[in-house]
């Protein structure tokens, strides 16, 4: 077996190809789903009503997706230059840290400053957390994945002990949270008599200005040239340890804004289950879109209605809700495979 | 309990021993895909899956050791299909792991539940038992710190030998670190890099779940949600501190898991002053920190990364 390069690729494969995948990726999930004995038929149904079938249902997706978009724009920022962040999920503890400690009566501006506050402050947090493993990447050229996985483990158990000593909200009966954002700092409603707020709105202009500043200007190219090869970059003259340390800025600072819609927007206050692994999740999402800043949003709606359904369909029937994390994975491994035969063919030799 | 006491107790000794029996398993797994040139960031979740097909493979009725070979088949497994992706179809390696470590760790939680749909306290399995050894069991010391392990911890220290014959003395070793470090020459020399990459995928994606299911059949008795813990980073994390030598992976995994019970028992002295979380923090905290002290040092794989296309010139 022999890949080659396709000579020509058709736009229309290019559009295809993610949603045979996904396509491929619900059909190899019916199988789990036979297993449990329920209909799949039902079940796909009770997961699509879930996610997409109602206005309540459409409204969690949507605050679901939020998060997910800026952990999605974390990652495809970083892997379009091979910078492998998986550190979004410390990345938006930390954001969510900054918001807590400065967004809970330490400071006080109108709601029109204080947002806009409190997400340059999540994103300078986010920036912060990955600042470690970057220095140690362009000066040490220590593997940035181990440590960015593990700095996880570290900045979760820091939030833990602060939730549970310096930050622990004293009015909060004993239980490990942090104060609750003050008034001026929440992010209003979008929509009436549901969880959805403006959040949504600055993602979806997040995504719009981070590929508008890949695109269009120079430090979007050397992001780009980087990641394309990275000794072809050095010898056109970019500096890539100043590239690097960029990419791992603007990931992270991305990953810490998704810290402030979830503690300013959502739930309103710092717990330690702030995020069901919204920064991994984010990895799957940047993967779905091929890295893409505005395939991100797609693939980002996408994935939140099925953990939102998936959640729905567990209560209407006996499916585990873990069904959704396989769906996600397998619809990854499916795109990439199917990414991959967009661009070459198979020669059987 | 005094602080000096702590490092002369057998008790110590025994639980730094089980502490690395898994991370041993683990490293080596990785440390054998890499020297093939293929990084496998699937072990995290190719070792949660090995914890829970192990565990239900006794929950179900069958032998321990039983339990070890499904688990280390299924391995394979996902070490096949993580070869499928990185090896014949090119793709990025680190992509490819993620996904495989999204994959196996969902699918362990999703088959897990099917099998007991409602259970909040995991059920008990009856695992592996200290093995008594005539005599060396008894010594004052040394009976309780080294001779009263199970059978499995006896087969992570087993393993570094067979490793080390098999990568430095065979000619499959040769060719496994062939291929990582030139694979073009080791087509001329008529040996099909992709089989022996995938080869040695499999082999080391097995060892990653026999090194999850030895937490599940050895270690404790029972199946938690998110047990392994990172377990599977830190042994990548080793590969590095060992520079990619089996010998030293051993020395690194004992020295981690030694510190580690160090901190375990420093945490009960220090109760009440430190914070329990700084001590939980510590073994990735020093897993980091190996990774910087070795930076310098760092002879990798020269094709680790780099995938292999028959007909490709570089």
């Amino acid at each position: 077996m022999q890949l080659e390069p396709r000579e020509n690729i058709s736009m229309l494969r290019v559009i295809s190809a993610p949603i045979l995948a996904i396509a491929a990726a619900f059909i190899f999930c019916s199988g789990l789903i036979m297993w449990t004995g329920e209909s799949v038929f039902a079940a796909y149904g009770h997961l699509f009503k879930g996610g997409f079938g109602s206005r309540f249902a459409i409204s969690e997706t949507l605050n679901r997706a939020t998060p997910l978009i800026f952990t999605g724009l974390a990652a495809a920022v970083a892997f379009r230059a091979k910078f492998w962040n998986i550190g979004a999920e410390g990345q938006l503890y930390f954001g969510a840290l900054a918001a807590t400690i400065l967004g809970t009566g330490a400071i006080t501006m109108p709601a029109a400053l204080m947002i806009p506050f409190l997400f340059l402050v999540g994103a300078l947090a986010g920036g912060l957390a990955l600042l470690g493993p970057v220095i140690l990447k362009t000066t040490l050229k220590v593997d940035e994945v181990v440590t960015t996985l593990l700095l996880n483990f570290i900045i979760l158990l820091f939030v833990n002990y602060l939730l549970e000593g310096p930050l622990k909200d004293p009015m909060s009966m004993g239980w490990p949270q942090a104060a609750a954002i003050i008034d001026q700092g929440v992010l209003p409603a979008l929509l009436p008599r549901t969880r959805l707020h403006i959040g949504f709105l600055l993602a979806l202009s997040a995504a719009f200005i981070v590929w508008a500043l890949m695109r269009y200007t120079i430090w979007g190219y050397e992001i780009r040239a980087v990641g394309a090869n990275v000794n072809a970059a050095r010898f056109a003259g970019i500096s890539i340890r100043k590239t690097v340390i960029l990419v791992a800025m603007l990931s992270g600072g991305l990953a810490g804004m998704a810290g402030i819609t979830e503690t300013a927007g959502t739930k309103g206050y710092l717990t330690l289950d702030l995020s069901p692994g919204f920064g991994y999740a984010g990895i799957a999402v940047a993967m779905l879109a091929n890295l893409h800043p505005l395939g991100v949003i797609a693939s980002a709606i996408f994935l939140a209605g099925i953990y939102v359904g998936a959640d729905s369909m567990s209560r209407a029937i006996n499916i585990p809700t873990y069904i959704a994390d396989v769906l996600v994975a397998l619809s990854v491994l499916s795109v990439l495979v199917s990414l991959l035969f967009v661009q070459y063919r198979v020669r059987w030799k | 309990m005094d602080w000096l006491e702590l490092f002369i107790s057998a008790g110590f000794w025994a639980a730094t021993l089980r502490i690395a029996a898994p991370l041993i398993f683990g490293t080596i797994g990785e440390l054998i895909c890499e020297r093939a040139g293929v990084l496998n960031l699937g072990i995290e979740g190719i070792m949660t899956m090995g914890a829970m097909v192990g565990w239900m493979w006794v929950f179900q009725g069958g032998s321990l050791w039983g339990a070890i070979m499904f688990a280390a088949f299924i391995g394979a497994m996902f070490g096949l299909l993580h070869a499928v992706f990185a090896v014949h179809l090119g793709l990025s390696q680190h992509v490819s792991g993620i996904g495989i470590t999204m994959l196996a760790s969902s699918l362990s939680y999703f088959v897990f539940r099917m099998f007991l749909p409602n259970s909040t306290t995991p059920p008990k399995i009856t695992a592996f038992q200290p093995l008594e050894i005539p005599y060396l069991s008894k010594l004052p010391f040394l009976g309780e710190a080294l001779f009263s392990h199970t059978a499995m911890t006896y087969l992570a220290l087993a393993i570094i030998p067979v490793a080390i014959y098999m990568l430095y003395r065979t000619p499959v070793g040769r060719a496994v670190r062939m291929a990582g470090e030139n694979p073009v020459a080791l087509e001329a020399q008529g040996i099909d890099v992709l089989h022996i990459r995938t080869g040695a995928v499999m082999v080391g994606s097995a060892l990653m779940a026999v090194g999850g299911a030895y937490l599940t059949i050895s270690a404790f008795d029972a199946f938690f949600f998110g047990m392994i813990n990172g377990r599977g980073w830190i042994c990548v994390a080793l590969v590095i501190f060992a520079s990619w030598k089996p010998g030293r992976a051993l020395f690194g995994a004992l020295l981690f898991a030694g510190l580690d019970a160090f901190q375990v028992r420093a945490q009960q002295l220090a109760g009440g002053i430190i914070p329990y979380q700084f001590f939980l923090m510590l073994p990735y905290i020093l897993s980091i920190a190996a990774m910087v002290v070795m930076s310098k040092r760092m002879i990798y794989p020269k094709a680790l990364l780099v995938p292999f296309r028959r007909g490709d010139r570089i």
